[in-house]
């Protein structure tokens, strides 16, 4: 893959995302209208560094509370219980059990810290203009998007289980308010995803290299 | 191509859509509500947190950490969250995590306990711990001292603070079969149980906690008697047989009756914690022993056989107290024996009260001016049997007028009451006396003179042997001449004959002379006629 080349901006050009129409925007100016499909042209997306800064923080927020509160409360005759996501590894951890233990702590505590990171380290060292390892940070990007959708199993499990669990008045499952939250990490960072633009990364090694115009954008 | 510049021309322009630009984007109100709703979580989970507390209790078996609950009358007020060994590992301390608005509950007389399924005789308790494994059990106080570590109790108590009625004090020598839960019967009916019972620090005698539900509690007075109503009760006396049993209950477990005598005046309900006595039965209960006795001597000269420690003393047939001791002594000089007879006296039983006690005098100066007056009407202690069966003997104390003048000495401890020789002494002296009359009897001189006229009689009896002889041949004679083939007999038959002869020759002639009275002068005409 090569890291050097003319990138549309550079070049004033804004391709159509939906008819893939290559227009140029009135001059002065850094979005319009596509003339085929009206669809929103736009040389980067808007406000991309704020936005996912934006949502990463909601998101990193959201993090305390999901784990800290309960995510299910078990009713039994035995009386009420509630567990937290950690609570959980801790009862699933057994001789024969400790695999399923192991996933829920990758999956529920392990994955959402870690895209709040590795999206933390991007964001920083795209705005800094980091020419570095460029390649390895769109991997992480791709990575971070791919399991974004994954993120979701804990909170289809969850309320599965209190859906299918109730057997009043033997037993009962009923979710507890960090899902609530856990499921905001998990949108809020798919959110943060999808507003970081990747192209950005890029952008600082066109501009290092081309040098030729000055590239303004949001 | 990168290099070259695509024709103008060639791409048209795209239409512009002016925007107002803002340099704070929006987007910024996500994480800020984010914040302010896990502030707001976060806010009330600690307002939603209870008081830390401590518990120390011994041992922490069927309990875990974070799923132990403390309940109060079954609502969930808290939960354990650590259980660990105290540093001498003698104790296990648990600490809880309250619920919130608990903190008033928390105060110096709470009580904590641990609640598991319990079987005692009166009752199972628990049993839904059977399923959901132990929970803590408390008790709220009233105290108004806010504590934060607790000792827990060993055994749950039976009564639970918000219960009404009254906790009594009873003391008994021997626990008999009373547990806590023991059943309080008044009248055959439940009304209370055994909530505590603890060994007095000295050892002679036991507390036992009884509490008495209201509205019973107002029928326990400072004259309720309280008794072991454990078992049967069967008791043998002068109106026959007779059994006292509380319920069939009572009999398998033990139990406490009260009651008051219908004898005694009615009198305010007893206060909360008012000391009682328990005794062992009924019968004792309402013929209690001496409360508050006094002490004498008795000094009996003669044998007191058959007195034993704890026999009565009767004043005019009315128990007033006990023998309390029985030893013989000795005087070296004299060799006099005598017998001290310690006795414990209960002189209320008597009737006499203190009614006295503006004229300044006590119960001391009372009491000895009663027992001097009764010495000096003639009053003394005797010995008596009570049953003359099994030689029981007991002491009387009586009136006797003529009993020569005594004092009682009040310098000595105990005091000595005089005493005159018992009933049956008295009886065997004059039984005595007729013996030695008796032995004043020349029976000697009887016996020969009897002998003498013994020898005069055999005499006399053999010459009457020689009448009777003679006699008896005079009879042998008798009989031959009236034996029918005698010869006198048969004389006699012939006689006999010859007279009914002459008889019907003389009734002819007495039929003819009716006939012919004229043959009386002319004879016999024969057959003339």
């Amino acid at each position: 893959m090569s890291a050097t080349g003319v990138t549309a901006m550079q070049q004033g050009l804004q391709s159509c995302e939906g008819c893939g129409l290559l227009s140029r925007p009135e001059p002065g100016e850094q979005e319009g209208r596509c003339p085929r499909c009206d669809q929103k042209l736009e040389f980067r997306k808007p406000d991309s560094f704020q936005r996912t800064w934006a949502f990463l923080i909601a998101a990193a927020v959201c993090y305390i509370p999901a784990n800290v509160l309960p995510v299910l409360t078990t009713t039994t005759a035995a009386g009420a219980e509630s567990d937290t996501i950690l609570q959980g590894v801790v009862l699933l951890w057994s001789p024969t059990g400790w695999p399923l233990s192991i996933i829920v702590l990758v999956a529920s505590i392990m994955i959402p810290s870690a895209k709040i990171l590795a999206l933390g380290y991007l964001l920083i060292t795209t705005q800094r203009g980091s020419v570095a390892n460029n390649e390895q940070r769109i991997r992480m990007y791709r990575m971070v998007e791919f399991i974004g959708r994954w993120s979701m199993v804990d909170v289809f499990v969850d309320t599965f289980t209190a859906a299918l669990i109730q057997l009043q008045p033997l037993m009962s499952v009923e979710p507890g308010p960090g899902l609530i939250f856990f499921a905001a990490v998990v949108v809020f960072t798919m959110l943060a995803v999808e507003s970081f633009d990747p192209r950005l990364i890029w952008d600082s090694i066109s501009s290092q290299e081309a040098d030729s115009k000055e590239v303004t954008y949001a | 191509m990168p290099d070259h510049d695509p024709p103008r021309s060639s791409v048209p322009e795209s239409r512009n859509v002016p925007k107002k630009r803002t340099r704070l984007s929006l987007v910024w109100f996500i994480p800020i509500l984010a914040a302010v709703v896990g502030a707001w979580v976060a806010v009330t989970r600690v307002l939603s947190e209870g008081p830390t507390i401590t518990i120390v209790m011994k041992s922490a078996e069927g309990l875990e950490a974070g799923k132990t609950k403390i309940h109060y009358n079954g609502v969930d007020i808290g939960t354990i969250s650590k259980i660990e060994l105290s540093t001498d590992h003698q104790r296990v301390i648990l600490t809880a995590q309250m619920a919130p608005k608990t903190e008033e509950f928390l105060v110096k007389d709470t009580k904590f306990w641990v609640v598991r399924p319990r079987i005692s005789g009166a009752n199972v308790t628990g049993l839904g711990t059977l399923i959901s494994g132990a929970y803590i059990g408390v008790e709220i106080g009233s105290s108004q001292e806010e504590r934060r570590v607790f000792v827990a109790l060993e055994t749950p108590p039976v009564i639970t603070g918000d219960i009404p009625g009254r906790f009594f004090t009873l003391k008994t020598p021997d626990l008999g079969s009373l547990d806590t839960g023991t059943p309080i019967y008044f009248r055959r009916l439940q009304v209370g149980q055994v909530a505590s019972y603890a060994l007095d620090k000295d050892g002679k005698d036991l507390t036992v906690k009884a509490f008495v539900q209201a509205p019973y509690d107002q029928y326990v007075n400072p004259n309720t008697r309280f008794w072991h109503a454990s078992g049967i009760d069967v008791s043998l006396s002068a109106s026959g047989l007779t059994v006292q049993t509380q319920s069939v209950l009572s009999i398998l477990i033990g139990g406490i009756a009260f009651e008051t005598a219908a004898t005694e005046p009615i009198l305010q309900p007893a206060e909360e914690n008012a000391v009682f006595t328990l005794y062992s039965n009924r019968t004792e209960a309402f013929n209690p022993p001496p409360r508050n006795p006094q002490t004498y001597v008795l000094n009996f000269k003669e044998s007191v056989r058959g007195l034993t420690v704890g026999a009565p003393v009767e004043f005019h047939g009315i128990p007033i107290g006990e023998v309390a001791d029985v030893r013989a002594q000795i005087d070296l000089k004299t060799f006099e024996f005598s017998v001290p007879v310690t006795i414990r006296l209960d002189p209320t039983r008597l009737g006499v009260r203190v009614v006295d006690r503006s004229a300044g005098m006590d119960l001391e100066t009372m009491r000895r001016k009663l027992i001097d007056s009764l010495t000096a009407h003639g009053a003394r202690a005797q010995l008596a049997t009570g049953n003359f069966l099994t030689g029981a003997t007991y002491v009387s104390i009586d009136f006797f007028p003529g009993a020569p003048p005594a004092t009682v000495d009040w310098s000595q401890n105990p005091p000595q009451i005089p005493t005159t020789p018992g009933k049956f002494q008295a009886t065997e002296a004059t039984v005595e006396n007729i013996i030695k009359k008796l032995d004043q009897v020349p029976f000697q001189e009887i016996g020969d003179d009897l002998q003498k006229a013994i020898a005069q009689l055999n005499t006399t009896l053999v010459s009457a042997q020689g009448t009777l002889t003679s006699a008896r041949g005079t009879l042998d004679n008798t009989s031959a001449l009236t034996e029918p083939n005698s010869s006198q007999v048969q004389q006699i038959g012939s006689t006999l004959q010859e007279v009914s002869r002459a008889a019907r020759s003389l009734r002819v002639l007495a039929d003819y002379l009716e006939r012919h009275p004229e043959a009386l002068l002319r004879g016999k005409t024969g057959d003339a006629k």
